[in-house]
């Protein structure tokens, strides 16, 4: 078994998921139990200012979006920061550490943007023996319409600013959670570090209504007839929260920065394809809400399983291995050219390929009398879309040609060297080859 | 108390009335909603789909299932009822292992194919239990339209000819319309007085008149009904039972498969209906399947369906054949009657043992006896009581493909009409197909 061992920022955790500061990390209690089903780390529940708490609705917080046979593809949620007193918080964090201390505690924190609100809490926080703290600044409903959360985490002088009080006030790491509310995430991360930031996580969850109730009118979930946007997560965000850490993982101003990967991990594969785009660890909320606490049980099993067939036997050795593969589009080989291909022995006939080539595509696939269906070369442009409709996994596959043949569509020769639109002579701004 | 499977002879009450309830309740109980969705989840929607192909009234099945998972089973059920307005009869008795459902890509792909056949029960059930009928009739042609026997083909016509503005006469023999819905089927494919609700709901079209006791040829005559009526449609089945040939066929305890199923069907309280304790049934079709299963289902200790071909050249198909073994029924093949023994009563009959290779059945020579206190004879029904006059096509009324007998006025649809299988669904289509015809006709 391969060992699942994490050293982030200096802090170890026996393997690197940790549950993401929501309500599966929002008390003791639940803590406990995370880490007998062997969670390595939890980042706790945010934590708000001395004084009354916030309150939340009492009526439902959550909505959902569904695949086939009600699987949870997507959950969102109106709920806010930790709605029990900052003091019974401290004191159960306290107890938790002093009795896991192998496991990660990270303390997350939402005060008003004042250095002396931050200045008051940190010591107070530090003094509970937690590894480090999350700053959340992704919270995207209820907090940041009162100047906190994503509200700072769309300003990136306030991310920068805030950072810094808390490196000043602070010994331990510091971690910012970005807010995947804004349009180019590198702005708040590059903030971030510039603030003195020992790493970012991301993503915290993303505006969102996740339906409307068509007898009354209301978004979901609806309170006495009147929805909220609520912030989204689960696997539906996966695809955006990896394009984020990508993104950040390859700027030259942020790169290197470690960052903790968040938003719809559910499966092994999932902490693996974060881990690739860079990230040191992986948080996990909406799956452990879905499951329970024992789905890490898979995640670790998987992953280590995955570790042994390549050959890992560190976290590290693939940590990152997929960022030099993000590029951006210009640069991307345009002498690589492939060929859908049908198999034959594993086609159903079913047709959705031809639907989708014919009506939405290139009129690329043929259709016989009796259902052959075969992709016609002289009109495929490698598009990927009937791959990605046919039910049958690996039925259709893309092709690369080879050097020397040539395309039957374009009748160009394919060609063996790297060549992309920089060069390209239809690029108005194409730089002569020299 | 009940008489038990051992009682001898032929006698009612084997079973208790809770067993008789269990037994003949629901074969493919009816999806809750949530069933229905993952059901209908799994259809891909495919294009020129085969199963829509396969399904002889062409009913849009893709469309109809992506209705369901949309969460609009009424629609669905118009989708189906468009095509098939005895879409909630067929959702049951359609033998879907041999049509739609053999066509779909997903019985290609893992053996498993999409369920249509329950997904098509519970679009047509919802819309069903509203009590309302989803389609309004034209404005009246003034044209009259004569349709004789209420079975599926009839009630398919009637209905298609009623909806373009026609009003529909229908001369029915039998005090009760429905045909072999109500008389044949097999009680547990359509409980609960189905058959009876279908045709009710059937009639709220409007503008058919269904005359109960009105048999042709018993004082009602074709020139007759071509004189009174601008078209005739033809849809009287096949009443007439093929004859055994054996010896000792006409001993106590022999009868037809179809005459005992009617009976089941109609009977008030199962408890009260007599079965042998062992049964033989000679066929190897739907009908045999039917009366061997429901026979030991009433409670018969041993039943045994004895066909006189191979298992592969069996009608009834490889479903029906393991839903009777799974209900404890005997299949023999290759072996055919040569005698029922017995004084006045029958009580054991002879087998004699067959090669049928290349069609042609041929006894061995050597016999089996089997105990038999009740034999039921599933061989065939044949056309019985079709009017003088019509060109005939083999054992049935010749008809083209839009369903028009040589006689110009009349047509012909159903079993007792050339051309397609012997089913519920295919008598439908044939009713309708002949309906749009008629109208065509009667439009021009
Ligand atoms: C036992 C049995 C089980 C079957 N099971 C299935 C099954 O599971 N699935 C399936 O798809 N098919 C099944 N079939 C076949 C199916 O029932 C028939 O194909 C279908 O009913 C044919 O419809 P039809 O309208 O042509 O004839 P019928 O249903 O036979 O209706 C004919 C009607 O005409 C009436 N009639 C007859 N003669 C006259 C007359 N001279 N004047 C007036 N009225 C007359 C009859 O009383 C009857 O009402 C089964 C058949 C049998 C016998
Ligand atoms: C009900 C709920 C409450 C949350 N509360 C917080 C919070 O207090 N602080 C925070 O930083 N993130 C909070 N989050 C965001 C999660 O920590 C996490 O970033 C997000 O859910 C994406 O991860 P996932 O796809 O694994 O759920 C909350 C999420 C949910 C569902
Ligand atoms: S890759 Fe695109 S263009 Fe080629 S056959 Fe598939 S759908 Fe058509
Ligand atoms: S989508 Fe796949 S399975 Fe369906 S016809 Fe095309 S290749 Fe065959
Ligand atoms: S063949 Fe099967 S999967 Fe395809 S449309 Fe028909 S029911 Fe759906």
């Amino acid at each position: 078994m391969a060992d699942l061992k994490t050293n982030f920022l200096g802090i170890e955790s026996p393997n690197p998921f940790w549950l993401a500061s929501a309500p599966p990390t929002d008390k003791e209690y639940n803590v406990r139990r995370a880490f007998e089903a062997g969670w390595g780390g939890v980042v706790w529940k945010t934590l708000g200012s001395e004084g009354p708490p916030v309150v939340n609705v009492n009526g439902p917080r959550y909505g959902a979006i569904y695949g086939a046979d009600r699987r949870l593809l997507g959950l969102n949620n109106i709920e806010l920061i930790t709605d029990r007193p900052l003091e019974t918080n401290l004191e159960e964090i306290a107890r938790v550490k002093a009795d896991y201390p192998d496991r990660a505690v990270i303390v997350s924190i939402m005060v008003p943007c004042e250095e002396a609100e931050w200045k008051s809490i940190l010591p107070r926080v530090a003094e509970t023996g937690a590894d480090g703290i999350e700053l959340n600044f992704g919270c995207p409903h209820g907090m940041s319409e009162r100047g906190m959360g994503a509200a700072v985490g769309q300003v990136p002088e306030y991310i920068e600013m805030v950072t810094r009080w808390c490196k000043t006030y602070y010994d331990k790491p510091v971690i910012v959670k970005l807010t995947p509310n804004i349009t180019d995430i590198r702005y708040p991360a590059r903030a971030a570090r510039n603030g003195g930031a020992d790493a970012v996580s991301l993503i915290n969850t993303i505006s969102s209504i996740t339906s409307v109730n068509l007898d009354n009118f209301s978004p979901e979930p609806s309170i006495d007839g009147k929805g909220s946007h609520g912030g989204y997560c689960g696997p539906a965000v996966k695809p955006i929260a990896m394009n984020m850490v990508a993104e950040i993982a390859r700027d030259p101003e942020t790169r290197g920065l470690p960052i903790s990967g968040i938003g719809g991990v559910t499966t092994w594969r999932d902490a693996a394809e974060f881990m690739s785009l860079g990230c040191g660890t992986v948080q996990v909320c909406t799956a452990a809400m879905t499951y329970g606490f024992r789905v890490v049980e898979e995640m670790k099993s998987g992953l280590s399983q995955w570790m042994d067939e390549k050959g890992y036997s560190s976290v590290n050795d693939f940590v990152g291995r997929a960022v030099p593969n993000v590029t951006d589009w210009q640069y991307l080989n345009l002498n690589y050219v492939a060929k859908a291909k049908i198999d034959q022995d594993q086609c159903i006939k079913c047709g959705r390929c031809y639907a989708a080539c014919e009506d939405t595509s290139h009129q690329a696939i043929s259709m016989s009398e009796d259902r052959v269906f075969e992709v016609m070369d002289d009109e495929c442009v490698a598009c990927n879309l009937c791959v990605d409709v046919c039910p049958i996994d690996g039925c259709i596959s893309m092709v690369a040609m080879q050097p020397g043949e040539t395309d039957p569509r374009t009748g160009k020769v394919v060609q063996a060297d790297y060549s992309n639109w920089t060069t390209h002579p239809n690029n108005p701004m194409a730089r002569a080859a020299e | 108390m009940a008489q038990g499977q051992m009682a001898p002879g032929i006698v009612a009450g084997r079973l208790s009335s809770d067993e008789l309830a269990a037994n003949f309740d629901d074969l493919h109980p009816a999806y809750a909603p949530h069933e229905a969705a993952v059901a209908a989840d799994r259809c891909y929607f495919c294009y020129d789909a085969p199963c829509q192909t396969a399904c002889p009234t062409e009913i849009d099945i893709p469309l109809f299932i992506r209705q369901i998972q949309t969460g609009h089973p009424e629609a669905a059920a118009r989708t189906i009822l468009e095509q098939n307005i005895l879409g909630g009869m067929c959702a049951r008795v359609c033998p879907t292992e041999t049509l739609c459902e053999e066509a779909c890509v997903r019985e290609a792909a893992e053996g498993k194919p999409v369920e249509i056949g329950r997904l098509q029960r519970y679009a047509t059930d919802t819309l069903m239990a509203r009590g309302v009928h989803p389609f309004t009739r034209a404005a009246p042609s003034g044209k009259r339209v004569a349709v004789v026997g209420a079975g599926p083909a009839g009630l398919a016509c009637a209905h298609r000819l009623a909806m373009l503005g026609h009003d529909v006469v229908i001369h029915e023999a039998r005090p009760k319309a429905g045909g072999l819905n109500e008389f044949g089927i097999a009680a547990y494919k359509a409980t609960g007085g189905f058959a009876g609700a279908e045709v009710d709901w059937l009639l709220k079209i409007g503008g058919i008149t269904v005359e109960q006791g009105s048999a042709l040829g018993q004082g009602l005559t074709l020139d007759a009904l071509r004189a009174d009526y601008d078209a005739v449609f033809l849809s009287i089945g096949l009443a007439g039972v093929n004859a055994l040939r054996a010896a000792g066929e006409d001993k106590e305890g022999v009868r037809d498969a179809v005459d005992f199923i009617a009976e089941l069907r109609q009977a008030g309280d199962l408890s009260a209906l007599p079965v042998g304790r062992n049964v033989v049934v000679i066929g190897g079709g739907m009908t045999a399947i039917d009366a061997a299963v429901q026979s030991k289902l009433l409670g018969a200790e041993n039943v045994t369906v004895a066909y006189r071909r191979s298992r592969a050249e069996m009608g009834a198909s490889r479903f029906e054949q393991d839903l009777a073994a799974s209900k404890g029924v005997r299949l023999m093949f290759n072996v055919m009657p040569v005698a029922v023994h017995g004084n006045r009563s029958a009580v054991e009959i002879e087998l004699e043992y067959t090669t049928s290779a290349g069609g042609s059945v041929t006894g061995t020579g050597e016999t089996v006896r089997l105990a038999a206190d009740q034999v039921f004879k599933a061989i065939g029904q044949t056309l019985k009581g079709a009017p003088e006059g019509l060109e005939l096509d083999g054992r049935k009324i010749r008809v083209d493909g839009s369903g028009r007998t040589s006689v110009p006025g009349v047509w012909a649809g159903g079993d007792c009409a050339s051309g397609g299988e012997d089913l519920t669904v295919t008598a439908v289509a044939e009713g309708r197909d002949a309906a749009m015809d008629i109208h065509t006709q009667l439009s021009a």
